[in-house]
């Protein structure tokens, strides 16, 4: 008999400062069922399910499970009601073996010979649903597929009912992915409910018998999977009809400015994270990179930049050879970079704004003589800076890390550009800024075009690639889905390109 | 049930910092005094015994200076290593190491060469003794990734062990009589010393212009921006284009050279010949590092907290001929100031706010 028969979210509302995460959800899941959950990144699917596994408190509403209502304080509570959750990141202790990590998780764990007495129960779970797993094994001699696994299996020992998978496949191979949907059909049989955060349609059409599209923390879909097709769930994931803005001025693109051949690049996770992209980007050209984030737009701009190895391929800029070559020579050569994690890469926080703003730069000429740093010239070009780019703060000789996200963005923005780079890497420029300071950059950025330069701009706001770009890729895993004009009319298709469904 | 709650503290002004300062010093004397009284000392008698052996009088005064020379020397070589976040705690080593270079140099060159040319020699072999031991933590960590705490606090016993070999083994000199120990430094090669006093000011004026010169490197030279980024940012330095392994290589021959200097002040200016390691290095090294965190990581400020602590270490020589305490007392005093310093760092940086709740189950 299953703890969980059905379990019902109702009205959930949750914000943080002031902005809603999950407004006025409801979700329903019932024994036996796989619930896709579909949404681009903070759409609000990661909030919903922290709320679930009791990580987050709701604003307003409540969670009943077979009609009566609870509270979920706690993982640990919400492990005792019957849920368990897979997270995208696994928390499991590298040095240790399979099972040791299981006993670790494991509320019945006797406090002696926690080995040997759970070993019989694991190898059973794993009998019963084909793990193929050594559970003498370290963590890190495990595949990421295979740590999943042992991720599963804790959540069943300890009696899930429900299992919550966020972004599962994004750390798994194509065949892993094969045997993880294996596995959940595998459980569906045995009653289990599982909830399935994903934002490729391919996968969601195929193991989900509903899903739900969020966006922007609300729920703008709900369907059973055989009565629609991944393009009407792509159109609602995306919000809106592509509507192609031509405000911008017809430029005529300039000479070749970078040349990318080939490149494969590898991720955080050993994964090959860009494989063999080919693109060339010319003067007075922007050239945006549409995409859910995580599949290759950091690992891309990284190689680009010099900051990643690139294992197999050319990069050239204005013919140069740039390939894995030092980020100071490529910044040398006029390639600017502004970073996706900014506060991780963009800024050392405890240095004086003035010193920010020269990061990259101090060895320039105009920044430096000889061993010393000119501060007078860097002062005040720092001031530029502020006054030019409007970040607000009360002083240039104030650590950075007393600004806000939004003013540190800012003050990045207008380092790298107010050098006048030959080119641009921008990611997810805009990420975080109000709409006034967006406005701003987005001038900036078509002005840096009529200049003369060449910007590649990585971005997840659709509205905003189709307003600043000449050129539009589509990413998915690592591969370019399509190249195209930015007036081209196969972008109404943009959202099965970015869910992985589409390649032109 | 209570929550601790921790969120990080963005202004920091510099007043909270002096005063995270001055408390953490209580709190450190708070603890003292208790292990004073399991001592069986009345506490406040053996602080205030302390600070009067030290400051109070014209000899404790010039005994103070003396050993705050090294302290300076080699606290404020650390401030520029741990601004980088490199956590250099081989400074003994270092020192050692600028000593032997240094009493080779004054043994075979001195009896030739007059005062003004063999002095200058002697510190530039120290710096240079001090600053090879100093790198090799820099490569082993920059190209193989090994952690430079353990590095560098091995290479202390390996150069300590490699010195004493030294002065049983070959370097082991007539005028010692069998004890172990290298012929005293020829007389030129003697630093001189304010009359009446142990200290050998040529040393100590370099301390105070290497402090000064250091401050400069820190906060107007673009290798000292490019080590404050790395130290606070590595992922911003990558960013930047800045070379680690070029970085971290002339910080550490900086950082070491400098407590190599210290050697040569110790061995020129106090001892006369190399001696066993604990007397040359006195546990400077280590000392140092509690002098390098309460000057907040800033060479100026080593100058004021060398003599700080200087005035511990002879007043903690004072208590143990006055109140006849172990001779270990000093650094348990030293130990418990600098945990409580680093913990006042914590503080400083971080808001803890307790909350109490009663936990209801759904």
């Amino acid at each position: 008999m299953k703890k969980i028969q059905r379990l019902e979210m109702e009205a959930i509302s949750k914000s943080f400062h002031g902005i809603h995460a999950n407004k006025d959800i409801n979700l329903c899941v019932e024994s036996g069922e796989i619930l896709g959950l579909l949404g681009e990144n903070g759409a609000g699917k990661t909030t919903l399910m922290n709320i679930l596994y009791g990580l987050y408190q709701p604003d307003s509403g409540q969670i009943k499970i077979n009609g009566k209502t609870i509270q979920i304080n706690s993982p640990v509570e919400s492990i005792n009601h019957g849920i368990g959750m897979v997270h995208q990141h696994f928390m499991l202790v590298q040095n240790h073996s399979v099972i040791e990590n299981i006993a670790l998780g494991y509320k019945d764990t006797p406090f002696f010979f926690p080995k040997i007495k759970i070993r019989d129960k694991v190898e059973q779970f794993s009998k019963q649903f084909d793990f193929h797993i050594d559970v003498t094994k370290k963590i890190w001699q495990l595949s990421a597929g295979e740590q999943q696994r042992v991720e599963i299996i804790k959540a069943l020992l300890n009696g899930a009912d429900l299992l919550i998978l966020d972004e599962p496949t994004s750390v798994l191979t194509p065949q892993e992915v094969k045997e993880l949907i294996s596995i959940l059909r595998e459980m569906k049989a045995k009653g289990h409910m599982i909830i399935f955060i994903s934002h490729k349609l391919d996968e969601i059409m195929d193991i989900c018998d509903r899903v739900l599209v969020l966006q922007k923390g609300q729920i703008v879909g709900d369907a059973d999977t055989k009565d629609t097709d991944k393009k009407s769930l792509a159109r609602m994931m995306v919000g809106r009809d592509i509507v192609f803005n031509t405000t911008k001025e017809k430029l005529t693109k300039g000479k070749k400015n970078l040349s990318v051949e080939n490149i494969n690049v590898i991720g955080d996770k050993g994964l090959l994270a860009v494989n063999n992209i080919s693109f060339e980007l010319f003067k007075n050209e922007i050239f945006g990179i549409a995409g859910v984030s995580g599949n290759g737009q950091r690992e891309l701009a990284e190689a680009i930049t010099g900051i990643r190895p690139i294992s197999s391929g050319k990069v050239k800029m204005n013919g140069k050879d740039i390939t894995n070559k030092s980020p100071r020579y490529i910044y040398d050569r006029g390639v600017s970079h502004v970073p996706e994690e900014r506060i991780r890469f963009g800024i050392a926080p405890g240095l004086f704004l003035y010193d920010n703003a020269i990061l990259k730069q101090h060895h320039l000429k105009k920044f430096s003589k000889r061993y010393f740093l000119k501060y007078n010239q860097v002062k005040n070009h720092t001031k530029t800076i502020i006054k030019e780019f409007k970040v607000s703060a009360h002083s240039i000789n104030s650590q950075i890390r007393n600004l806000s996200g939004g003013n540190i963005q800012k003050l990045i923005l207008g380092r790298e550009i107010s050098e006048q780079p030959q080119l641009l890497v921008a990611s997810h420029p805009t990420y975080g800024l109000d709409v006034g300071a967006t406005e701003f950059l987005r001038k900036h950025l078509l002005d840096l075009r009529k200049q003369g330069s060449a910007v590649l701009l990585f971005s997840e706001d659709l509205e905003e690639i189709f307003e600043l770009c000449d050129r539009v890729a589509v990413i998915f895993d690592g591969e370019f889905m399509a190249v195209l004009d930015s007036d081209d009319k196969r972008f109404s298709d943009i959202g099965l390109m970015m869910a992985g469904s589409k390649r032109i | 049930m209570i929550n601790i709650k921790t969120t990080n503290r963005y202004n920091i002004t510099t007043l909270r910092s002096f005063m995270t300062i001055i408390f953490s010093l209580l709190a450190a004397l708070v603890v003292i005094s208790i292990i004073f009284l399991i001592a069986g000392v009345n506490p406040i008698f053996a602080i205030s015994e302390i600070f009067s052996g030290s400051f109070g009088s014209y000899y404790g005064i010039k005994e103070t200076i003396t050993k705050a020379i090294p302290l300076i020397l080699i606290g404020s070589g650390l401030t520029l290593a741990f601004r980088a976040k490199f956590w250099n705690i081989g400074a003994e080593g270092q020192m050692l190491m600028g000593a032997i270079f240094a009493t080779w140099t004054g043994l075979t060159f001195g009896e030739a060469l007059p005062s003004y040319i063999i002095i200058p020699l002697i510190f530039l072999a120290g710096f240079i003794g001090g600053g090879l031991w100093g790198i090799i933590p820099a490569i082993l960590k920059i190209k193989y990734s090994i952690n430079e705490v353990i590095s560098t606090l091995m290479l202390n016993y390996i150069c300590a062990e490699f010195l004493t070999m030294l002065i049983v083994g070959p370097w082991k000199g007539k005028e010692r009589f069998g004890f172990p120990g290298t012929n005293n430094l020829p007389d030129s090669a003697i630093l001189g010393l304010i009359p009446g006093s142990r200290i050998h000011y040529a040393t100590l004026i370099l301390a105070i212009i290497c402090a000064i010169v250091l401050a400069v490197v820190i906060y107007k030279t673009r290798f000292g921006y490019e080590a404050r980024v790395v130290g606070e940012n590595p992922e911003a330095g990558k960013y930047a284009g800045i070379n680690f392994l070029k970085t971290s290589l002339i910080l550490m021959a900086i950082s070491g050279g400098l407590a190599g200097l210290a050697g040569v002040g110790e061995v020129a200016g106090i001892h006369h010949y190399l001696g066993y390691p604990a007397s040359i290095s006195s546990g400077y090294g280590f000392t140092a590092i509690i002098v390098a965190w309460l000057a907040k990581l800033n060479p100026l400020y080593a100058v004021v907290s060398g003599i700080f602590f200087a005035g511990i270490l002879v007043g903690g020589d004072a208590i143990q001929i006055s109140l006849g305490l172990p001779a270990a007392t000093v650094e348990i005093v030293n130990g418990t100031l600098l945990i409580f310093l680093i913990m006042g760092d914590y503080f400083l940086n971080n808001k803890i706010t307790l909350r109490f709740s009663y936990g209801s189950k759904g």
